[in-house]
Formats: structure tokens, C-alpha cells, sequence
């Protein structure tokens, strides 16, 4: 509850001295403050628009479909285009499901002692380790132990491990969205914990699942640091192969793509980092805008 | 078979007991369910067994006094080498520094403005655009801190005075990044400070603006100390924005004028370069990792500790 539903209109009456300097202030405050809220928006849309005039000449066909090249004018994005989808499919396999367990474990099975709090921390923590973290992490796990390789899977595994607990987090808060009532009335029913859980608790809490799940999407289709550490840095002209096998193949993303052509010398390749980037956002805002569909839509039925 | 009599308490308990709550391969689920929780926990083993024991490997070349002293640079391109890893950390207290000078007085206002001045329907427009600043990927941020901040805007603006990688390139682009998670932590905040303090002070006469900053901000002072300090968390953790910007030259020096090098560049730097396992740079890079995962982890226990504290207070 706000403030500005809650308190009473200004009285209209004729104020003087100090009273008038405080009052004037005050409504010169709330111009000031909404020139600061929308300050950040602004340099970002300056940003934006600076970005499209260099990015969009770039941006055509050709530059979709071809392979990375040291020529800028023949370089595309491609193969990073495929590499992010494909890594990014595995890291929703591998994440989602492992997510949703836990959480449902944690809401609905789990005794509540130190046990449960003991995760619950852990969890919280995890969300704050820094993305390069969890590259280390995959770069000694699955690059290097399970020897992986820099490989599409390892990638998906470091990234399935990055969004883990966000997506439990956000999966936790769904469940609970869950009303009692209706937990009981099915138990009351006779159906068993997990026929509950199963039949009306996952249904009831699906659309702040996907939420949360697009919402991780968007964030690890964005991650950079943690790919490099596993030394995804590479040149890739070829497709990933749709097979066991291909997942093995080493990989590129776009925001491997952007970094590349970013921190290249010659000035011809801004152009292409910049119409990188507009597909990059165009993807991002794409899945937050898809994100706040899904939840107010499935939230309405 | 009758009834003897109507079952009282301690007989539904125990049919209820013997109801199959679980039918078979129930025990099997929850046990799957267990796992999938003990997989977090599984990953915070793995981290700090993966971070330490190469760092292990890293402190038996390098002292831990060596690696700790003010006095010594991080220098590790040509003999005679140094890990001084305070150059690396000062780095990462300047581009802090800087982004919190960007992003602290914007997020406040803006956590204030749509606590307490925004109609509903505003703040419902305006919230997630902001939170799109924090879903901007950090790579975008970095190449937009390199070309237009760095390139377009400070070179020209201030001459020689600025080198072409510099930790304010970075930090602006830092704060934009960190401005949602300090307006949404504190705006929580503000939020949950009851409204009989508002009313209070507006029936002794207080405008909106005495209300906002001499009632509710000082209420909320706990919840905006955990908002600075995952916002610490964040910046220091980020890796792209700093590694492209901000240079990779390391540095002692809080100017956001100079180049300089953060953990994080360093540890960037390290997975681009070609570090055989097992070398001092190879480890050096876990050792600056193991560094990096406490202080995270002492911001992010802090902020918790304070959050759970403050809740208490109101609820």
C-alpha cells in the first residue's frame, strides 16, 4: 500500500511563509525525483537508439546466416545464433526439472528443521555467486573432470547450475501462491501428498514457474563470463550436429560473438558487435516481454 | 462387526496414520524430490572444494603474506613475477566506489518516487522498465561502455586527462546495471514501513517530500543498507563490463580516470590466455576466485542477516 492511495488530498487552503517555501519543495520534489527515476531509463533508450544508426546497415540477411569471419563485411552470426539456442534448450532440460523438485520438496515434503533452513540459505547464497563463479566451477567439473571438453553440454551444465536458484526461488514463491484450501481439499478428497501435488499444486503454481523460467532463460542467454571461463572463446564455422554425439561439439553464443567483435582493434567490426547486440536485445526483451504476458495472462484464468 | 463405541481422538490418529498417504513408489518420488534439493547443496560443496584446493595449490608457491601485502603489485606478464592481489582489489573497490556514486542517489530516488509519490498504475508501468536495466546482458553494457561512454563521450569531453580504458567508462555503465536492485530492495523496503507512521506525520503537518525523507527513509534504513550491499555484491561479481572497459592494466589507484584491473578482469584474462594447469597463473586464478566467493558471500550473508532483522521489527 502506498502512500498515494492512502493519504488525504491537499487542502486548498492559502499557506504562507514557511509553510508555502515547504510546500513548494515539495511539490518540486516529485519532478525531481521522477527526473531521477527515468534518468537510467533515458541514457539506456540514448544508448539504444546510438546503437540501432551504427548496428541496423549491418543488419540484414547476410549477416544472419553467414559464419564468423576476419572480414567484417562477410561476418555473421550464425553458428552463434545456433550455439545460443542449443545450449540454451539443454540448460532449460537440465535446470528446470531439478529446480522444480527442490522446490516442491521444500514446500511441501520437506520437515521443517534445520535441514530445510539449511537450503533455503544455501540457496539464497547460490543466487548471489558470481556468474565467473560457476564458470570456474564448470571449467574444473565438467570441462575437466567429467572431461567435456568445452562443449556444448558442459555449457549447458554450467549455466543449468547459474539459474538454478533463481528458478527454485521463483518456483518456491509459485507453490506458495498455492492456496491452502486447495491442498486440503484434495487430501480431504483422499488423494495422496503427491497426487496433490501433482494434480493441483504444480497446476496452480505453473504460471509463475514459466515466469521464473523465462526470466532465467533471458538471463543466461545474456551470460558471457562464465562461457569464456569455460573456454567457449572460439571460432565456430560449422552448424552443432542434432545428435548425442553433436552435444559434444564445441560452441559459440551470441554474447561470445558480441565480446569478440567488441574488443577487436579494427573499427569495421563496431558495426557488427552493435547489430549483434540488437538481436541480442531484441531476443532479451523479447523473453522479459514474453515473461510478463505469460504471468498476466495465466494469472486472469 | 460392530462398533463398541464412537472411535474418540487417539483412534482416528492412528487410522490416520495407517492411511496410505503414499502409495508405492510414492517413497520413490520423495526421494528424487531430495535430491533435486540436494543438488544446491552439492554445487556449494563443489565450489569451495574446487576454489580452495587449487588455491591450496596456488599458496604453496606463493606466501600467503606475499599475496596479501599492501606493499606488493600484481604483476605477473615477465620475471620477476608478483601476486600482490591488493592492486586487484583496489581495482575492484574503484569501479564499486564510482558505480555506487552513479547508482546510490539515482535508485534512492527512484525507490522513494514510486514508494511514496507514484500513483499505481505509474509505478506498475514504470517498475519493470526498470528492471530491464538489470536484464540487459553486461557484454551489451560492456561494449556500450567502451564505444560510446569511453570513445564517444569522455575522450572527447576530457582530453588527455582520461585514458582510452578507464574505471569510469565502466562504473557508469555499472551503475545503470545495479540502479534496479537498489530501487526494488529499497522500495520494498519503504513500502513495508506502516502507514500509521506516514499518517502520523502528515496530521502533525509534514509535506510529502518531510514524509518521504524524515519518516520513512530513516524507517527503512536497514532495508536500503541491504539494497547497497547486494548492489556491492553484484558489481564486484561482474566480469564483462569491467574486463572490456576498465583495462587490464592493474593499479593502485582510486581515480576513475586511469585504466586499472579488477578480480574479475584478471580472472577473465586468465581463461582467454593459454595457462597451462598446474602453473602459478593458472592457479593464481583460483586463488583471486576463492577471494572473490568470500567477499560475495560475506555482502550477501550481511544483506540477509539485515533483511530477516528489519522484517522482524514491523511484522
Amino acid at each position: 500500500m502506498s502512500a498515494a492511495e492512502t493519504t488525504p488530498q491537499a487542502v486548498t487552503l492559502q499557506a504562507e511563509g514557511s509553510v508555502a517555501r515547504r510546500q513548494a519543495w515539495s511539490r518540486t520534489s516529485r519532478w525531481l525525483l521522477l527526473a531521477a527515476t527515468l534518468l537510467g531509463l533515458v541514457v539506456l533508450l540514448i544508448l539504444g537508439i546510438d546503437n540501432a544508426i551504427v548496428g541496423i546497415p549491418s543488419l540484414d540477411w547476410d549477416f544472419l546466416s553467414n559464419y564468423p569471419s576476419r572480414f567484417a563485411e562477410r561476418a555473421g552470426i550464425r553458428s552463434s545464433i545456433l550455439g545460443s539456442v542449443w545450449v540454451l534448450v539443454f540448460t532449460v532440460i537440465f535446470a528446470i526439472p531439478v529446480a522444480v523438485g527442490a522446490a516442491v520438496w521444500m514446500e511441501e515434503f520437506a520437515p521443517q528443521n534445520a535441514i530445510l533452513t539449511t537450503v533455503r540459505l544455501n540457496i539464497a547464497n547460490l543466487a548471489g555467486v558470481p556468474s565467473i563463479i560457476y564458470g570456474i566451477l564448470g571449467l574444473a567439473v565438467f570441462v575437466r573432470l567429467m572431461e567435456l571438453g568445452p562443449s556444448i553440454l558442459a555449457g549447458a551444465l554450467t549455466l543449468a547450475l547459474m539459474i538454478l536458484p533463481m528458478t527454485v526461488i521463483t518456483s518456491v514463491e509459485a507453490i506458495n501462491q498455492v492456496a491452502p484450501s486447495i491442498r486440503e481439499g484434495s487430501l480431504a478428497l483422499g488423494a495422496t501428498r503427491w497426487q496433490t501435488v501433482w494434480n493441483h499444486v504444480l497446476p496452480g503454481a505453473m504460471p509463475g514457474i514459466l515466469t521464473g523460467t523465462i526470466l532465467a532463460v533471458a538471463r543466461a542467454a545474456g551470460e558471457t563470463a562464465a562461457l569464456i571461463m569455460i573456454g567457449a572463446f572460439t571460432f565456430i564455422a560449422f552448424d552443432p550436429s542434432l545428435s548425442f554425439g553433436g552435444l559434444l561439439d564445441s560452441f559459440t553464443t551470441l554474447p561470445i560473438q558480441v565480446y569478440n567483435w567488441t574488443i577487436r582493434p579494427q573499427p569495421e567490426f563496431r558495426a557488427n558487435a552493435a547489430a549483434g547486440i540488437i538481436v541480442l536485445m531484441v531476443a532479451v526483451i523479447g523473453l522479459n516481454a514474453l515473461a510478463l504476458v505469460v504471468r498476466d495472462r495465466l494469472r486472469r484464468n | 462387526m460392530a462398533l463398541a463405541s464412537p472411535p474418540d481422538g487417539a483412534d482416528l490418529a492412528r487410522a490416520l496414520r495407517k492411511r496410505p498417504f503414499r502409495r508405492p513408489g510414492e517413497n520413490l518420488i520423495v526421494v528424487a524430490l531430495v535430491l533435486c534439493a540436494a543438488v544446491s547443496i552439492l554445487t556449494t560443496f563443489a565450489i569451495i572444494y574446487v576454489l580452495f584446493s587449487d588455491a591450496i595449490g596456488f599458496f604453496r608457491e606463493v606466501s600467503f603474506w606475499h599475496f596479501f601485502n599492501p606493499g606488493n603489485e600484481w604483476q605477473t606478464l615477465f620475471n620477476p613475477r608478483s601476486f600482490g592481489v591488493w592492486e586487484l582489489v583496489l581495482g575492484t573497490i574503484n569501479v564499486t566506489l564510482w558505480s555506487m556514486v552513479i547508482a546510490l542517489p539515482l535508485g534512492l530516488a527512484a525507490a522513494v518516487y514510486l514508494s511514496e509519490y507514484a500513483h499505481v498504475q505509474t509505478r506498475r508501468f514504470l517498475k519493470p522498465l526498470l528492471e530491464l536495466l538489470a536484464g540487459v546482458p553486461t557484454v551489451v553494457y560492456a561494449y556500450f561502455a567502451l564505444t560510446f561512454i569511453s570513445d564517444d563521450v569522455l575522450l572527447p569531453l576530457l582530453g588527455g586527462n582520461v585514458s582510452f580504458f578507464n574505471s569510469l567508462s565502466a562504473s557508469i555503465m555499472l551503475g545503470l546495471m545495479i540502479l534496479p536492485i537498489i530501487a526494488s530492495v529499497s522500495e520494498d523496503a519503504m513500502a513495508s514501513v506502516p502507514r500509521d507512521l506516514r499518517e502520523a506525520a502528515y496530521g502533525l503537518g509534514a509535506t510529502r517530500l518531510e514524509v518521504a525523507f524524515r519518516v520513512v527513509f530513516p524507517a527503512a534504513i536497514s532495508g536500503i543498507m541491504a539494497a547497497i550491499l547486494l548492489a556491492i555484491a553484484r558489481v564486484i561479481g561482474e566480469t564483462m563490463i569491467v574486463a572490456v572497459a576498465a583495462g587490464s592494466t592493474p593499479n593502485l589507484s582510486l581515480s576513475p580516470l586511469e585504466s586499472i584491473q579488477t578480480m574479475t578482469g584478471y580472472m577473465l584474462q586468465v581463461a582467454l590466455g593459454d595457462a597451462a594447469r598446474g602453473t602459478t597463473d593458472y592457479t593464481s586464478l583460483f586463488a583471486v576466485g576463492a577471494l572473490l566467493f568470500l567477499m560475495t558471500f560475506v555482502l550477501n550473508v550481511a544483506a540477509q542477516v539485515i533483511v530477516r532483522r528489519f522484517r522482524e521489527a514491523y511484522e
